[in-house]
């Protein structure tokens, strides 16, 4: 029991699974904003992949980190925009149309790639984010060079996750975004621009995904590949139900994932060398769906989530 | 100013009419990716149309692609019919191919190796989509998300397979063994690549169409889709259909895997499906979930992926455009179907 306790209090362990965590958390704040609106955005894969690219581009023409890391959110929120426009302003299926821009922003990804940085044989990289440790807490023992020897854009995600609560409970436009997602009806009646708040939640929504493509590409990884994103878009869409729509919940959620992940990157590394490491990479998204069952008995979605909403009719 | 309308019915020539504009739509929008390249844009669009439906060479290699998408475009459009949200068909592709690798490379008689791989691949296919189905009845789960995070699942089992006790011990490779000779389903013209399970799939297309327009079960499924209170009145056991509809829905979509390991590549490897779940997505709602409409817009698909290829070659622009062409399709055919629904009408400001 002792060493499985030491295993998972290694400095370099708890390190892996904050930095695991943090592009989850972006995208999961970023899918809740947008369904707590009413609008679940399926886009969040093709999303946070032509963003890692969009932002991976800037950065490698630019010279400039922070540039790309602008790039990538704005892409987000033009992606954000334009699934909106079709499934707030025009109404349209949210099922299908997320599908539809996760399609199109990966392929639009896929080309723009190729045509900007050509066939490669050894994908071009980055010079990506350096950790900055911070003073006095990163000396903390053994939670101190985890927590507080990170990228910015780690810490930048814990404040986030404060930040959203706050934004979502406390301000009066998280006020309208909980009003649209729930009543838009009574939110109509009560002032609130449905078709305005939707927009600039899921808007919101797509540049904190922007924000987690740019972690991966920038921080994570310092190159761009085509399965850069593989499955972390649609994983935080669960994490969302899983964290019952609350910014605190879906954080927890995403560092609980965040967990196993890093464990069966251990157990990859373990020696168990004759169970090839495609087996371990199954195990977190096992586990999700597995979470899914236990959760999604219970979970109580926005009421107006995937209705759109047309003022003349009744 | 104008405004949407609600439309009583739809006149009948819509339903040629909205794909054609949506595919004209797409073609002049996705036009200024190709400048953006630096080719011409008639040059290349004519270099994809001659590349895949040019010469009868050319549109056999076009129907081969075509039909694992007939396959999963009928898995979709019978499944999101039901509203049962299916995504999986990537991952129930993936199953139906493993499952038929491994029957084929069983030394029997072709006919019933054939037949055998047929079923065991629509088979795992179903038990596949059965996850999401059973999940949602009774843990409420989300079919979307447990079908799209079940793709990631069972991709990594295939990959675990090929890179574990499937590998080529000889050679290194990542690829599974080939399956028998005698399984290796025949070519019907000498000299193309165009194989049995082509037309097993142009075959399917009616068959569904017939179950869905013309059964019981057909007429469960269609109006569990679209009133589910209606059909709980009406007598109709709606977890039953969705059960019944996830397990069609899945067996197609396992049989376009069977297709792909019978016809084209007889073993299985990682990038054996280039995506063509998804895309079955698209083909579903180009053919605004028609069975027989399924048929043309696979072909559609398959000649812009075979023509961006050539495309490719000749002109450099990146064979990714058929990737764009695909999302910027469904996207456009989304925005068509409004007009089913709804007619622009001019309001107010009349002199």
């Amino acid at each position: 029991m002792s060493a499985v306790f030491e295993q998972i209090f290694q400095v370099g362990f708890l390190a892996a699974i904050i930095r695991i965590a943090t592009p989850l958390a972006f995208a999961t704040l970023g899918e809740m904003f947008s369904e707590r609106a009413g609008v679940l955005n399926l886009g969040i894969e093709g999303i946070m992949l032509l963003c890692a690219m969009a932002g991976f581009t800037a950065a490698s023409l630019s010279g400039s980190l922070w540039l790309g890391v602008l790039v990538a959110m704005l892409v987000g929120a033009l992606m954000g925009a334009l699934h909106a426009l079709f499934t707030v302003a025009l109404g349209l299926s949210q099922h299908v149309c997320g599908i539809g821009v996760t399609l199109f922003s990966s392929g639009l990804a896929y080309f723009l790639y190729r045509l900007i940085f050509g066939q490669q044989s050894v994908p071009p990289s980055i010079d990506g984010f350096k950790p900055v440790p911070i003073p006095l807490l990163s000396d903390i023992p053994v939670f101190g060079p985890a927590v507080f020897n990170q990228f910015t854009l780690v810490y930048l995600a814990i404040v986030a996750v404060p930040l959203a609560a706050f934004v979502l409970y406390r301000t009066p436009w998280g006020l309208s975004v909980r009003m649209v997602g729930e009543n838009p009806r009574a939110a109509d009646s009560a002032g609130v621009s449905v078709m305005a708040t939707r927009f600039q939640a899921v808007i919101l929504g797509g540049a904190l995904m922007g924000l987690a493509g740019a972690f991966l590409t920038m921080a994570q990884f310092n190159a761009f590949t085509f399965g850069v994103v593989s499955g972390r878009g649609w994983v935080a869409i669960a994490l969302v139900v899983f964290g019952r729509w609350d910014p605190w919940r879906s954080a927890g959620a995403a560092l609980l994932f965040a967990f196993v992940d890093a464990l069966q990157l251990r157990m990859q590394a373990s020696g168990l060398g004759h169970i090839p490491y495609e087996a371990f990479l199954m195990l977190p998204f096992i586990f999700t769906i597995v979470a899914m069952a236990f959760m999604s008995r219970n979970a109580v979605a926005p009421s107006a989530l995937l209705k759109p909403f047309r003022r003349e009719e009744r | 100013m104008f405004r949407l309308e609600a439309r009583a019915s739809t006149p009948a020539w819509f339903n040629l009419a909205l794909p054609l504009i949506a595919i004209a739509a797409t073609l002049i929008l996705c036009s200024g990716l190709i400048a953006i390249a630096g080719a011409g844009v008639v040059d290349a669009y004519g270099v994809m149309l001659s590349a895949s439906l040019g010469d009868s060479y050319a549109i056999t290699e076009t129907l081969v692609r075509a039909a694992p998408m007939i396959f999963t475009g009928l898995a979709v459009a019978i499944a999101f019919r039901a509203k049962f949200w299916n995504i999986g068909a990537e991952g129930q592709l993936l199953a139906g191919a493993v499952a038929s690798c491994f029957v084929g490379a069983i030394p029997m008689p072709g006919t019933l190796a054939m037949l055998l791989m047929a079923i065991a691949g629509a088979a795992a296919g179903a038990v596949v989509a059965l996850v999401p189905a059973t999940l949602r009845i009774k843990f409420k789960v989300d079919d979307v998300v447990s079908s799209l995070l079940l793709n990631s699942v069972i991709y990594y089992a295939l990959m675990a397979l090929i890179e574990g006790p499937w590998k080529d011990t000889f050679s290194g490779y990542p690829i599974s063994p080939p399956i028998e000779d005698s399984a290796n389903f025949p070519v019907l013209i000498e000299g193309t690549r165009l194989h049995l399970g082509v037309v097993v799939a142009l075959i399917a297309a009616p068959l569904v169409w017939f179950l869905i327009a013309r059964t019981t079960l057909g007429f469960r499924i269609r109006v569990t889709g679209e009133n589910p209170e209606a059909a709980r009145y009406g007598g109709i056991n709606v977890q039953r259909v969705l059960t019944s509809t996830a397990l069609l829905s899945g067996a197609l979509a396992g049989l376009a895997g069977v297709g792909e390991v019978g016809g084209v590549h007889f073993q299985v490897m990682s990038d054996i499906s280039p995506g063509y779940g998804y895309s079955g997505i698209v083909v579903a709602m180009l053919a605004r979930l028609n069975p027989l409409g399924v048929v043309p817009a696979a072909i559609f698909l398959a000649a812009v992926m075979t023509g961006a290829e050539a495309m490719s070659r000749a002109t450099g622009v990146p064979a990714f455009l058929s990737d764009v062409i695909q999302g910027t399709a469904l996207l456009a055919m989304l925005v068509a179907l409004l007009f089913t629904a709804y007619r622009i009408r001019r309001v107010g400001a009349q002199t």
